[in-house]
């Protein structure tokens, strides 16, 4: 339908983007999910990233208008099916984090990379306190240093999901 | 509103097992992901198998053959042993064992998160899997099943912080608790005394206390005992006897054990000889009940009420073996 627009329509293209978009935003969740769950080594596993996170960010950033609260509530609901956490746990983290960039979403894209990075790093920060204190309401037990290893891994990832994803959303893929 | 459903969402599963159609319902969409993620392994364990060479195989066969043979001649015993034991259970008024079925479940090669020994694998609900039961492998104990959906199962490791198992040393009977220590080469036995009769090399079973695992199982075995002057209780590890990292088979267990009652000795044999024929039509305690009550005995429900519930599994015929 929207492939019928003159190729040189800007309005046109835009639209087309955007119908192709949610395609590849599944896809690209599907993908991190993916990567949360590959059996790294163990020295990797301890420090293996937030990627649903990170590319849930990545997506409220760049379409705010596409992804929001309801769509981070939903996928963190998958990932406690995922990863066999208490229901709601990963649904409360990202619905609030997502909730933060939306707000903060106009400014945050005029950060250049290593400033952005900072703001990330407040997220997964967030998001990993969170799951300490309602895991800690659940059995009170001792966390290792290394349990906020991957907020700082994440933080270092940052750049590369955001040049990767951005080739992922700009890139046009013909027939 | 997503905060406030969640914390209700938290909050419910947290109290309740209300939520399971709900887990159930998630998991059908995500399971796929699970095995998609546990494609290259066993792709590559395929081709492995396919382009290994022929003398390789034989000699597996082979090898296999011989374990076979020296394993059915030392089952020879074994049904005459299992009649004897019988006998003298019924004669002190103790429960025996049913016989169990198990069901090989294949591991997936996920890791669901860090610092928790949790395993998946590929049999569910579907396959009749409830949680609580106990999972072992060709060594020893593994774990326990932890929560079932329909398409894959998450087992608890006996190796896991959350996880204690009631264990008995083999050599002298002394009842203690195995508790994880979150590596997967390591447990814990933090209740016993600095006096205790226990010292490296002890084999650590299944006591059967709790319910969950049927006793007699092996376990660990005890590598390090140190007495604690200033404190209550030694620092005891063991080392599990299952090959926790390295196997990729489990069995799940379907276990019963059913209280045979104290009788005289000829109604006793009469007993063994039915329930024997009770255990092979797979009809545990209710064609035997009113026999029970012509004897004028009385039932024994410890182990009666030990929470299992023998359901056949169904579509599971396959994949199962009887080991009695």
């Amino acid at each position: 339908m929207y492939a019928k627009l003159p190729q040189g329509h800007k309005k046109g293209q835009l639209v087309m983007n955007d119908y192709h978009g949610f395609g590849r935003i599944i896809l690209t969740i599907i993908v991190a999910m993916c990567l949360r769950i590959i059996p790294w080594p163990i020295a990797v596993a301890g420090i293996n990233p937030d990627w649903v996170l990170l590319t849930l960010i990545y997506w409220t950033l760049a379409v705010p208008e596409r992804v929001g609260v309801f769509h981070a509530w939903t996928v963190g609901l998958l990932t406690d099916a995922l990863t066999g956490r208490l229901f709601g746990q990963y649904a409360l983290a990202y619905s609030l984090v997502i909730y933060f960039c939306l707000i903060l979403h106009k400014r945050l894209r005029q950060f250049p990379l290593p400033q952005q990075s900072v703001f990330i790093f407040l997220c997964l920060l967030l998001t990993q306190l969170l799951l300490f204190w309602l895991k800690n309401i659940q059995t009170p037990t001792q966390f290792h240093v290394s349990f906020w290893l991957p907020v700082v891994t994440g933080t270092l990832c940052w750049p590369l999901v955001y040049t990767a994803l951005r080739f992922v959303r700009l890139a046009r893929f013909t027939k | 509103m997503a905060i406030i459903a969640s914390v209700a969402l938290l909050v419910t599963e947290y109290r309740s097992h209300r939520l399971d159609p709900l887990r159930a319902t998630t998991s059908f969409l995500v399971d796929p992901l699970k095995y998609l993620v546990d494609l290259p392994t066993t792709l590559i364990e395929q081709t492995v198998d396919s382009v290994s060479s022929y003398t390789a195989l034989k000699q597996e066969n082979d090898r296999l053959r011989q374990e076979q043979f020296i394993d059915k001649t030392r089952l020879l015993k074994f049904d005459a042993l299992e009649k004897e034991n019988i006998h003298l259970r019924a004669l002190l008024e103790n429960s025996f064992k049913l016989g169990e079925q198990v069901l090989v479940a294949e591991l997936l090669s996920i890791n669901m998160a860090p610092y928790e020994n949790i395993v998946v694998v590929n049999k569910g609900t579907r396959f009749g899997v409830h949680p609580k039961q106990p999972v072992l492998d060709a060594n020893g104990v593994v774990g326990q099943v932890f929560r079932s959906l329909p398409l894959s199962s998450e087992i608890m490791l006996i190796t896991d912080p959350n996880h204690a198992i009631p264990v008995q040393v083999n050599r002298n009977g002394l009842l203690t608790i195995a508790v994880g220590s979150g590596q997967l080469n390591k447990l814990n036995l933090p209740f016993l005394s600095n006096n205790a009769d226990i010292r490296p090399g002890d084999l650590l079973i299944t006591s059967g206390l709790g319910g969950t695992f049927p006793p007699g199982y092996p376990v660990g075995i005890v590598d390090d005992f140190t007495p604690m002057s200033d404190k209550p209780f030694a620092n005891i590890t063991a080392t599990p006897k299952s090959m926790l990292d390295r196997n990729r088979e489990l069995l799940i267990v379907w276990s019963d054990s059913t209280p045979i009652p104290l009788a005289t000795p000829q109604a006793s044999k009469e007993k063994a000889t039915e329930t024997h024929s009770d255990d092979q039509s797979a009809k545990s305690g209710v064609t035997q009940a009113p026999k029970e009550e012509q004897a004028g005995t009385v039932r024994d429900d410890k182990s009666a009420g030990s929470g299992f519930v023998r359901e056949a599994p169904t579509g599971a015929q396959e994949g199962t073996a009887r080991d009695e």
